[in-house]
């Protein structure tokens, strides 16, 4: 549907209740695949991180990675699952060629983890509760890649190769209960979800959790119910949306798209779409009915997975703060405003600032120093603000900040040697010889000599036009190559002003 | 050095440990007979004559540097199509898989080349072993060396064809309803299915994961249990594969030939396993068996297993329900046959089809669409979820017999072998003739065939089944030798030696 037919948006709301539901992916990061000992590892040539079990082979047979059960104990129990004491895999039976099985093994009505709950709150403030069906595991499927037609797709395509390097990867999926109540904020809910689950198996190291490499992939429902019925409108599922604002756009888009459609009088197809990032639509995948039959039954080549209730208890312990009250507490510690701690948490640099105040900086410092400078290097660079310089160097930079040692412009250039890898700040100091010149007697015999050369200005000092000391100052910063305290140099300018009188 | 393929296993692994005879030597008078009378038998999918031979000369090279090589090494092995074989083509006796050469070895294979043993070739089967007859392979029938006009039993007819015809001394099979055991009752030969978990099943072509399991089919008990001892143990590429250590099932067989072995054996005789639809000489050699145990010394407890009568029809759920997900992967995507539909486009899901329909063959259809349909929604409950159930009623069945006795014996089959072409029409009789050999898988317990004599009306071998508690693998085995030494001292041979000479010219020995 094109932009211009879609249903302005508070109509659309006006008219109709959007009910969402999500089932988030999640790719562990465990050494090996979920049923075999190949590597699970990108960028590989294809079809290199293969075997036999993995390939679909007649003869292969899975084998559980405990490291992936692990994970997913601890994901299931960061999202207030309970975690069941008697699980098993099962066969989900469909034929596709980038499933080398042609069955995914997956869960099905004994999952790992189910019944969770997970609070977000919304930019206004608003908490939203979204209860969490299941967390279940499995193992993704290949990659195709279609050549030739003109769209990436397989319609018109002239052949397709797999690639099946991803095929066996550990997955978890996770699939909340029906979302009601969301109105207006329905796209910002999608969101605000998915980044708190990335933000989850990110703190609990499970998975690389970027979404841009496809480690968390968002399918989202929607369906609109008109205002004044009970009765649930048809779902329809766009799927690997790939990143926070799609997953926003994405919402929003089908719920005006529905609207549209509903109130001229159509129907909504059960299927699924296939969100476009270009373009900023959905389109058509293919129907899906609630009588799609996978044929599940419970995977006979693997035995049950019964972790103790000790081993889930010590899981327990490992889990670290929930990110969302972690950012609370830092908050309130740090006493950032609003706006300066949503800069910090958007650039990915919460743990960078934290390990920084850790190191000994003061926490505004800490900010100022990772949201700007190094942000802006880290832009120029075309990398991440944390991978080009360590916290404790970052905290060392302020300390000789504070000590005046440095003036904020000397400490860039010290952070920029830290960079290029010539030390430790006090390292780059000395090598570069950047100390801020603290020896009055070169200050004042430079500013007796700037005083000298500007005699109009030493009168309009001396007739109390105090501003006028700008003057002296800057030509003694230049006389320093900027190796000076600014606010020394003036208290001495005024000092020596006086003096000659 | 007379007639080298008439000898058994342990007699040929004493022969080459003392270096009385080479590998070489055995390995070709094994290679003569497989040339002699293969075009009758056809018991083989493939020959590995050269490679064989190779294998033989290294474990001879190795032998004469003084190593000290395992009891079975250099002895030749016939290898059932159903296992992945890096060398050789595995087929399962499908079209589908023609020429398919895995990247792999089946952890048995491997087991048995690090054991020293010579692979001969791969064994013809049922196409993915779905079958009691050979009749089901792609590649046509094996021949009943007994009678060429009858069926050498299946799925695993090629195995129990090749040692049972002097082609090899031991093979490997399969057995998921009694692929093993029923081939070796009807051929005369032994044939043994561990308890599930017992042996591993990574690179055995999967029927019914639940229910198969990798066993060995040779000529004498003692020589299974020495080929048991090569295979078993567990395997951390099999899930199901249990961690428990196994006594040696050779040292058991030996025990079972001790004085008074059978003294106070507790011997339980399923009532529901004969009567009506059992042939009468099969019947006969079974009681006059059950005599001479009695006479020496067992206790005969005639036991009830009341939920057996449903076997079948749990067995024919669960079994096609695995099956047709199994199978699911035979695509044409990544190995076997590809073939395109005469017409219309090349899609996958096009090629997929025409490739399952060219290369699956009727039998295997037939229980695809049986099992799609009983795991399909809806259906599951009744089906799929009520065969469990009578799975566990049945192991049920097997727990009270096994709290009263000892080990369980019956006829392995029904009748004796039947003629080509008499059941194909007819599924149903078809699965009726593994009614006797079903309830140990849907169990998981282990089963052995060993033979009990010739039925009178038609001068065919008759099994006797023999069936022990899970994990009580070696109980089969001391029971097994102890019986098969009975029997044979009964009758004054081997039951093999009564079977006609198949060799239309005099083979060539391997004499020293």
């Amino acid at each position: 549907m094109k932009k211009a037919e879609l249903m302005d948006y508070d109509k659309a709301l006006e008219l109709f209740e959007p009910v969402l539901g999500f089932e988030v992916h999640v790719e562990l990061n465990t050494k090996t695949k979920m049923f075999c000992g190949c590597a699970n590892e990108f960028g590989q040539g294809a079809n290199t991180n293969t075997c036999p079990t993995c390939l679909g082979l007649p003869g292969g047979l899975p084998q559980v990675n405990a490291q992936a059960i692990e994970s997913s104990i601890r994901l299931g129990l960061a999202l207030g699952c309970e975690i069941a004491e008697y699980s098993r895999f099962a066969r989900k039976n469909y034929f596709y060629p980038d499933t080398a099985k042609n069955f995914q093994t997956s869960q099905y009505d004994e999952p790992i983890a189910f019944d969770g709950q997970l609070t977000i709150e919304l930019e206004s403030g608003r908490l939203v509760t979204v209860d969490i069906e299941r967390a279940h595991m499995e193992d993704d499927a290949g990659k195709l890649t279609h050549v030739g037609g003109a769209t990436g797709r397989i319609q018109g395509a002239d052949y397709s190769l797999v690639d099946y390097n991803r095929g066996g990867v550990p997955l978890v999926e996770i699939v909340t209960q029906m979302i009601e109540g969301g109105e207006a904020d329905s796209p910002e809910i999608g969101r605000t979800y998915v980044a708190a689950i990335r933000e989850i198996v990110k703190a609990l190291g499970v998975s690389n959790a970027r979404m841009e490499e496809g480690n968390v992939r968002c399918d989202a429902n929607v369906s609109l119910r008109p205002r004044g019925s009970n009765v649930l409108g048809t779902r329809t599922e766009t799927k690997n949306v790939n990143s926070l604002r799609s997953v926003e756009r994405a919402v929003r888009y089908e719920i005006q798209r529905q609207a549209a459609l509903l109130h001229a009088g159509g129907t909504i197809t059960q299927e699924t779409r296939h969100w476009h990032e270009d373009t900023g639509i959905t389109s058509a995948g293919r129907p899906k009915s609630d009588a799609d039959d996978y044929r599940y039954f419970p995977e006979p080549d693997l035995v049950p997975v019964a972790p103790s209730r000790e081993w889930v208890e010590e899981l327990r312990a490992t889990l670290p703060e929930p990110p969302a009250a972690r950012r609370k507490r830092l908050q309130a510690d740090w006493g950032f405003a609003n706006l300066e701690f949503q800069d910090v948490v958007n650039s990915d640099l919460l743990d960078a600032v934290e390990a920084t105040i850790a190191a000994g900086a003061a926490p505004q410092a800490a900010r100022k120093w990772w949201t700007g400078e190094v942000a802006r290097l880290a832009n120029v660079s075309g990398v991440s603000a944390d991978s080009l310089v360590q916290p404790a160097q970052v905290a060392a930079l302020i300390e000789l900040v504070v000590a005046g040692t440095l003036t904020d412009r000397l400490a860039r250039q010290v952070l920029e040697g830290v960079i290029a890898g010539e030390g430790t700040p006090l390292e780059v100091v000395e090598s570069r010889g950047l100390a801020v010149v603290s020896d009055d007697g070169a200050l004042i015999a430079a500013i007796d000599e700037a005083l000298a050369a500007q005699p109009d200005v030493l009168a309009k000092i001396r007739d109390g036009k105090v501003q006028a000391a700008g003057a002296v100052i800057g030509a003694v910063m230049k006389a320093m190559r900027g190796q000076a305290d600014a606010a020394r140099v003036r208290e001495l300018v005024l000092e020596r002003a006086g003096a000659a009188e | 050095m007379t007639n080298l393929i008439k000898r058994s296993a342990a007699d040929l692994s004493e022969l080459l440990a003392d270096r009385s005879v080479s590998s070489v030597e055995v390995t070709q008078a094994h290679l003569d007979q497989i040339a002699a009378i293969e075009t009758g038998v056809h018991a083989f999918l493939h020959v590995a004559g050269d490679a064989a031979l190779a294998a033989a000369a290294r474990i001879d090279a190795r032998r004469a540097a003084g190593e000290v090589l395992g009891p079975l090494a250099g002895v030749p092995i016939a290898i059932k199509d159903v296992l992945a074989t890096i060398d050789m083509p595995s087929t399962a006796g499908s079209r589908i898989l023609e020429g398919w050469i895995p990247p792999y070895d089946a952890t048995v294979v491997r087991r048995v080349r690090d054991a020293g043993l010579i692979p001969l070739g791969k064994t013809n089967m049922d196409e993915f072993a779905m079958g009691s007859s050979t009749e089901f392979s792609a590649y046509g029938p094996t021949h009943n060396p007994w009678d060429f006009d009858r069926i050498p039993g299946g799925s695993g007819g090629g195995s129990a064809a090749a040692v049972s015809s002097f082609e090899a001394p031991l093979a490997l099979g399969s057995d998921t309803g009694g692929s093993i055991r029923q081939p070796a009752a009807v051929t005369g030969s032994v044939g043994v299915k561990p308890t599930y978990g017992g042996v591993s099943r990574y690179g055995s072509i999967a029927l019914a994961s639940s229910l198969d399991q990798v066993g060995p089919v040779t000529r004498t008990v003692l020589d299974a249990a020495l080929l048991h001892d090569v295979i078993g143990g567990h395997d951390p590429l099999d899930s199901t594969s249990l961690t428990d250590t196994w006594p040696s099932m050779a040292a058991a067989a030996r025990a079972g030939l001790a004085d008074g072995a059978l003294k106070g054996v507790r011997v339980g005789v399923v009532k529901e396993l004969g009567g009506d639809g059992f042939q009468a000489g099969v019947a006969q050699r079974f009681t006059e068996t059950l005599a001479l145990l009695a006479a020496a010394g067992a206790e005969i407890v005639e036991v009830s297993a009341p939920n057996f009568e449903y076997a079948i029809a749990a067995y024919y759920l669960i079994l096609p329900a695995e099956a047709s997900s199994n199978l699911a992967r035979f695509d044409s995507v990544r190995f076997g046959i590809r073939v395109n539909p005469e017409d219309g486009p090349l899609t996958s899901e096009r090629v997929m089809a025409a490739t399952r329909d060219a290369g699956f063959g009727p039998e295997v259809k037939r229980r695809i669409i049986l099992g799609t349909y009983a795991l399909s929604a809806g259906y599951y409950d009744a089906y799929y979820g009520s065969a469990q159930k009578v799975r566990t009623l049945i192991q049920r069945d097997f727990d009270a017999a096994f709290a009263k006795v000892d080990v369980l014996v019956s006829p392995s089959a029904p009748t004796t072998a039947f003629k080509f072409g008499e059941k194909m029409a007819d599924p149903m009789a078809m699965y009726l003739n593994d009614v006797t050999t079903i309830p140990a898988n849907l169990a998981g317990i282990p089963g052995m065939s060993l033979p009990m004599g010739l039925a009178p009306e038609d001068g065919l071998p008759v099994g006797l089944q023999i069936m022990a508690p899970a994990k009580m693998d070696a109980r089969l085995y001391s029971f097994g030798a102890a019986v098969e030494a009975l029997l044979e001292a009964s009758w004054g041979h081997t039951l093999l030696s009564q079977a006609p000479e198949l060799a239309p010219k005099e083979i060539t020995e391997g004499a020293v």
